[in-house]
């Protein structure tokens, strides 16, 4: 169907709403809660716009799209709208992007910056500072949070770890843990799906602090080195230290949909760790590890291999393979095991 | 000659006795439904509704006969009666009065309702707080359920409506109705876009058919004096009569059931008997919390749906509170705006941090520190929250802003510009000072003050320090010399 948004013709399919509409045709409509993942959620008001024919402003990501339908996101009154309730979200919270970890890459931000809003205007009274740091990896700053609710939906619908959820009402309204208990003394598995959703900095990953920006950092797309499921993972990397600076699952990756668990989004440590190994090592006669090429490895390990099935049989040898590698080299490894060795016995450390 | 009440809805209050149900039955109690299961036709219960007119008395004024209908064609295996007795406004009581007063006919009206619709189950959903209401309605019900007037195969007929309570833990926005439902639900109190509407998909998913106690007080009259009659009292477009809890600074205070089209006139000095002490009538709130305030201008107005909000106020759900010349309209807005700040559930931006931004700007009025472009901005931001706001509450809430601005502009501009509070309520803005003729030095306000702040030898004028002073009005209330006066 064909569907007219600020004077320009659009494409539209039944079923869609205005703001999906528009979001396709690269139209931009401020709005905070929406979120392809957990839906229209109504809460932000910051999407409304002018609909010809229906009365007062409508929210564009609940209002469905009709054939022919007539929409001005751009009108006096829409604006007017819009930037105020953006600017009593700014208002309302303490918003010092200069040393916020979401600087470049917050919602609020994003819409002010379109509206226009040099500075918030509203007086609220100055608010104490209100954190919590209590969980392993993740810090909740509640004077940023603009109870969006996608969040909470992401915990309750989609990981549906339902930790999260929304006490007290009114402007004292924030996001609680279980019955209103600190992060980490709460049922959180830590999974940071909340991290990932929240359109501002009111929950990142602790580790982020000081570190490169959004801008400063290049992704890297991979694959979850911990298990077998394989999700799809962004890495984002400052490359001035060539170090790890935050971990994302990739939305539209049909393995883990934006997924991770607390391993593969925190757990990656490791990867510059001084005692990972980078060489292989061989055993020396008085059990001491001696650095070796990988060449010296490899015909040491084929010479004994051979050298004990021909002497045993091929059955006295047994191959383990790790989680931590892909389903690709799993079967590799097992195919190598039943047709170079010759035996069936292989097996996998995720069944232990 | 006078304006007098007429009571439908209110018609057993105080007539029969609440928990003897031989009373209700005696004045045509379950009459009603007993013809509407003989006759046997559902669509004619919905149809004599629609003809009576009746609207919604909970505040939006809806026809009951067209919501019945939507809810008799929704499809489901399952329907639900509810009956909206949350009643959060503050100063309201009509329906607890009534409830208290005559629960069955709140009970025939449900059932009445579930035979038209196709359901087998109501619900109340009532304040745990209103004790008496409470156990009226349990008592209501197992009388109901023992004469075989509520429960399995109704008076033979085949059909079948329990009646069962929920409570509710005393929140003005749990009164909405999709919140309500979400709280009977077990779920936090929390409105949700319409459509769909509750008639299409409510409780537990399924068609609910929600109305106020008032308006199902008025079916069992309707079913039994007929659609003509009803139609007959009111206005063009709203028919029947409205309770109304007026209370503030009128002669006599209570519930008072009145005929649609009656004028605030009438209301305030005829049935009200005036303004209290004699004082000169300045203005009136109707609609509660999200209702605004009428002045003399409209006092000859005929109180209907439309009128009301024409004027920018609103029926609501009947609360009327009458300011005189004492009363300052910035404190009575900011008084209502502390009240939704506190009530709005948070869940959307405008009505959550707006309103709170509201109370700030009028806060800081009231102090004395308030600019014009601050007045602006009220009304700038009003417009927002209203056009904004996910529910009722945000998209009334400024309506007491908006209509003290538009009536009472010079006071804004007083407080602003001159600093100052006419009726002397804003605390910031008044001086107590001692009139030197009349102080005969007796020191009683200066044993009197708090604060130490006032100053003076025996028998000499005394003198207050404006800097100490906390203007707690105990100088005055002491003085018997009438030496001391606020400005
Ligand atoms: C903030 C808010 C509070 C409300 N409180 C009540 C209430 O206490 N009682 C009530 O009957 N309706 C209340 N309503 C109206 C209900 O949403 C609903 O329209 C009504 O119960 C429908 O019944 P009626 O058609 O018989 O009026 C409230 C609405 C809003 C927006
Ligand atoms: S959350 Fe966004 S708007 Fe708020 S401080 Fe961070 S970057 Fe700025
Ligand atoms: S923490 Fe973030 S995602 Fe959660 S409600 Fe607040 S702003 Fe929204
Ligand atoms: S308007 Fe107010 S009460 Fe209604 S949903 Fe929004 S925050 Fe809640």
């Amino acid at each position: 169907m064909l569907v007219t948004i600020n004077g320009k013709q659009f494409e539209a399919e039944a079923g869609q709403t205005i703001l999906q509409v528009a979001r396709k045709h690269g139209i931009y409509i401020p709005s905070l809660c929406y979120h392809e993942k957990v839906g229209a959620a109504g809460k932000c008001r910051v999407c409304v716009v002018e609909v010809e024919g229906m009365r007062g402003l409508q929210t564009s990501c609940s209002v469905v799209v009709r054939e022919g339908m007539t929409v001005s996101t751009r009108t006096e009154k829409a604006i007017q709208a819009q930037k105020l309730v953006v600017d009593l979200l700014l208002s309302s919270g303490t918003h010092d992007c200069l040393a916020c970890a979401q600087n470049g890459k917050c919602e609020l931000q994003d819409a002010a910056y379109y509206l226009d809003i040099e500075h918030p205007t509203l007086v609220f009274a100055d608010m104490e500072p209100h954190c919590d740091e209590s969980s392993e990896f993740i810090k909740v700053d509640h004077n940023k949070c603009i109870s969006c609710g996608r969040c909470v939906a992401a915990c309750q619908k989609t990981v549906t770890n339902d930790v999260l959820d929304f006490g007290y009402r009114g402007a004292n309204t924030e996001i609680v843990f279980d019955d209103g208990k600190k992060m980490g003394d709460s049922t959180c598995v830590q999974c940071g799906e909340c991290v990932q959703i929240c359109p501002v900095g009111a929950l990142t990953e602790k580790s982020v602090k000081g570190k490169a920006r959004y801008w400063e950092t290049e992704r890297v797309k991979s694959v979850c080195p911990y298990c077998g499921v394989g999700c799809s993972m962004e890495i984002h990397v400052d490359r001035k230290l060539n170090k790890i600076v935050r971990v994302n699952g990739v939305e539209s990756s049909p393995v883990n949909e934006g997924m991770l668990c607390v391993k593969g989004r925190f757990g990656y440590d490791f990867v510059d760790h001084p005692e990972r190994l980078t060489t292989p090592l061989i055993r020396n006669d008085d059990g001491s590890f001696r650095k070796a090429s990988w060449d010296e490895a490899l015909d040491l390990v084929s010479t004994r291999l051979t050298e004990i099935k021909t002497k045993h049989g091929p059955d006295k040898i047994m191959g383990m393979s790790s989680a931590k590698v892909t389903n690709e080299e799993n079967y590799t490894f097992q195919k190598f095991m039943r047709t170079v060795i010759g035996t069936n016995n292989v097996d996998h450390c995720a069944r232990l | 000659m006078k304006a007098k009440q007429l009571k439908i809805a209110l018609r057993n209050c105080g007539v029969t006795d609440p928990e003897n149900i031989q009373d209700y039955i005696a004045c045509e109690g379950y009459l009603a439904l007993g013809s509407c299961l003989i006759a046997g036709n559902r669509q004619a219960v919905v149809d004599t509704i629609k003809q009576s007119g009746l609207r919604g008395r909970g505040g939006g004024g809806f026809l009951t006969g067209q919501k019945w209908e939507f809810a008799s064609q929704s499809e489901a295996d399952k329907k639900y009666v509810v009956c909206n007795a949350d009643e959060g406004d503050p100063g309201a009581f009509m329906d607890r009065a009534l409830l208290e007063g005559d629960p069955h006919s709140v009970l025939e009206a449900m059932a009445i309702c579930g035979y038209a619709i196709g359901a087998d189950q109501g619900l109340i959903y009532i304040r745990a707080e209103s004790l008496l209401a409470i156990k009226r309605l349990k008592v209501a019900i197992a009388q109901a359920e023992e004469a075989g007037l509520i429960g399995k195969n109704i008076l033979n007929s085949g059909f079948d409506f329990k009646i069962g309570l929920k409570y509710g833990a005393g929140a003005f926005v749990c009164g909405e109705e999709t919140a309500l439902i979400k709280s009977m639900e077990g779920n936090r109190g929390e409105p949700v876009s319409k459509p769909p509407y509750p008639t299409e998909c409510g409780y537990l998913g399924k068609p609910t058919n929600v109305n106020n106690v008032e308006t199902f007080a008025n079916v069992p009259a309707i079913i039994n004096k007929g659609a003509e009659w009803f139609a007959s009292i009111g206005t063009e477009k709203s028919k029947g009569t409205k309770v109304f809890a007026l209370a503030g600074k009128v002669k006599k205070v209570g519930l008072v059931e009145v005929p649609m089209g009656t004028t605030l006139r009438e209301l305030i000095y005829d049935i009200g008997d005036g303004i209290l002490n004699d004082k000169v009538f300045q203005a009136v709130q109707i609609g509660g919390p999200s209702g605004g305030c009428l002045t003399v201008k409209n006092l000859d107005m005929p109180i209907d749906y439309e009128s009301l909000i024409a004027a920018g106020s609103m029926m609501g759900s009947g609360g009327m509170i009458v300011m005189d010349e004492d009363d300052c309209m910035v404190a009575v807005a900011k008084f209502y705006l502390d009240f939704t700040m506190e009530e709005s559930c948070g869940k959307c931006a405008p009505c959550r941090e707006g309103n709170k931004a509201l109370y700030n700007i009028l806060n800081k009025i009231t102090h004395g520190k308030g600019t014009m472009a601050d007045i602006d901005r009220l009304k700038e931001l009003s417009v927002v929250i209203k056009s904004t706001s996910l529910c009722g509450l945000g998209q009334t809430s400024p309506n007491p802003v908006l209509s003290t601005i538009d009536n009472f502009y010079d006071e804004y501009v007083q407080h602003v510009v001159d600093k100052k509070c006419r009726a002397k309520r804003c605390r910031a803005l008044i001086e107590y000072s001692v009139v030197e003729e009349n102080c005969i030095g007796c020191g009683a306000c200066k044993r009197a003050c708090p604060a130490d702040a006032i100053s003076g030898a025996p028998q000499k004028v005394h003198l207050i320090d404006q800097k100490k002073c906390v203007k707690c009005d105990a100088c005055l209330q002491k003085c018997r010399f009438n030496a001391i006066v606020v400005k």
